[in-house]
């Protein structure tokens, strides 16, 4: 080990480049960190190629970061090449660890997708309809695009993952703690943590983390963000703005409710949670005060469901972050008539 | 996977009843023959406000086609206001599960005393028809394509050529 400096990897599937700002962001230990290890392929920072990937023994990259959803066959080839090319490969971030913003494409389909973005949307100025093909022919030859696919999937869901790292996108000091510790113990040859392990997170939630005072107090309906001017102290939630830190994984320091945003989410599951969005209809109905049971059946349904009613997009709200990762993983699409599966 | 032996069998709906008074109904249906469809899974639980979403969840990814939550009528609930908390926890969930593209019929939560065997064996046998007309859910196979894949059945196959 002490005869050459660990390889490092950084790649970026279906991410939007916040990962790689991420590592760049832990400030004066980049120069360390730069000093420690040999930096093998890292598209967005440095110009390499596929193939110099491609030239490398299986096994020689020590350390691959991969953040980004697997959303289309390129990213499904590049983890499938990564995955062999390293002995230690980390899912980088919320998009690799559980699907992401880009997760929520598994609400919809990629036909429907497409429809939107080059058909269908508002401000859309598309009159030869103009759809980007798989394969284009032209006078220079054919031309391939990577295929959309319908359904997002987490790195974990296509190969096997040795460490997580969460968030969006993982907070620097804790980058700095983990993947420092990861390149020591490498070159070091000191024991690496176990494997599977999240690093970079707690095993405790948000709440943990969060100054806000909580009061024991139940609500009667929920309110959007721009609705209501939060107080400052009091727990977010408990004021009917969702907030997803009872439901989630503690580690960036509460950032979102010390500044009046609810948690997002992006930290993941907590341990022992399965499902964040389960979680998070368990953690809103214990929180709500709507139904009197004297009013009997139908009326106390109806009070409970207004109630529910203010809590707008649910399924987006809850698994913002974590959808792909989720237990039920996707929307199912309606059938047609003919039993066929419709896309959307 | 067989089309003919899917369209035949039976929905599989998993109940989960509650201990004071959904599942002495259903005991009681059971001693008393009440002849309510067999396709009914009971899970026991202490309330029905002891389910957790996430077990609905599991259940619906993990073959049901659909799942009862049976729990003691409003004002009669042994711990107060637990019902209370499963129709509060359901009423959101109902609406995460229209995002989801899971029909209303296929989660359904029912109020049973504990001496109303027949109306519970009628709660079975109501959601049984209405899950055999929905068809069966099966969302690991229909929905993820078996290995978690997605619609694409090429999703996750394994690429060509990756490595030179």
């Amino acid at each position: 080990m002490s005869a050459r400096k660990p390889r490092l990897a950084m790649y970026w599937a279906a991410s939007c480049g916040g990962c790689e700002v991420s590592l760049l962001n832990i400030g004066e230990k980049l120069a360390a960190l730069g000093d420690a290890v040999e930096l093998v392929f890292c598209p967005c920072l440095a110009d390499f190629k596929l193939a110099d990937v491609q030239a490398l023994p299986d096994g020689a990259i020590d350390l691959c970061l991969f953040n980004g959803a697997v959303r289309n066959s390129e990213n499904r080839q590049m983890a499938y090449l990564l995955r062999r090319k390293s002995a230690l490969l980390v899912a980088y971030g919320s998009c690799a660890h559980e699907g992401c913003a880009p997760g929520l494409a598994n609400l919809t389909t990629a036909a429907a997708i497409r429809e939107t973005v080059y058909r269908g949307g508002p401000s859309t100025d598309n009159p030869a309809a103009v759809v980007p093909a798989e394969i284009s022919q032209v006078p220079e030859g054919t031309l391939e695009l990577p295929v959309l696919y319908d359904t997002v999937l987490t790195l974990d869901q296509v190969e096997n993952v040795d460490y997580y790292l969460p968030g969006c996108p993982p907070e620097s000091p804790r980058v700095a703690e983990a993947i420092g510790g990861l390149v020591a113990a490498l070159a070091g040859g000191a024991p690496l943590p176990p494997r599977g392990s999240v690093l970079g997170a707690l095993e405790t939630i948000v709440c943990e983390e969060c100054p806000r005072k909580r009061l024991s107090r139940r609500v009667e309906r929920f309110h959007r963000v721009h609705e209501v001017a939060p107080d400052p102290k009091a727990c977010l939630l408990e004021q009917g703005l969702v907030c997803l830190g009872v439901a989630t994984r503690g580690g960036c320091g509460a950032l979102c409710p010390r500044v009046a945003m609810g948690c997002r989410g992006c930290y993941g599951a907590p341990p022992g949670v399965e499902d964040q969005g389960g979680r998070m209809v368990a953690a809103i109905a214990a929180l709500t005060a709507a139904g009197d049971p004297e009013a009997g059946g139908a009326r106390l349904r109806e009070q409970v469901d207004a109630a529910m009613a203010t809590v707008v997009d649910p399924a987006g709200t809850f698994y913002g972050y974590s959808l792909a990762h989720s237990l039920l993983r996707r929307a199912r699409v309606t059938r047609k008539a003919g039993g066929e599966e419709g896309r959307g | 996977m067989d089309q003919a032996q899917g369209s035949a069998r039976e929905p599989v709906i998993v109940g989960f009843l509650c201990a004071w008074c959904a599942y002495l109904a259903a005991d009681a249906a059971g001693m008393a023959r009440a002849g309510h469809t067999p396709s009914m899974r009971p899970i026991r639980v202490m309330c029905s406000g002891r389910v957790e979403p996430e077990f609905v969840l599991r259940a619906l990814r993990d073959g049901a086609d659909g799942v009862l939550i049976a729990g003691c009528h409003p004002g009669a609930c042994h711990y107060v206001d637990g019902n209370l908390k499963a129709l509060r926890r359901f009423a959101l969930l109902q609406r995460l599960l229209d995002q989801f593209g899971v029909e209303r019929e296929r989660v359904q939560l029912v109020w049973v005393g504990a001496a109303e065997a027949a109306a519970f064996a009628a709660a079975v046998d109501r959601m049984a028809a209405q899950l055999r007309a929905l068809g069966p859910l099966r969302w690991d196979e229909r929905v993820l394509g078996g290995e978690g894949a997605g619609l694409d059945a090429g999703n996750a196959a394994v690429p060509e050529d990756a490595s030179a």
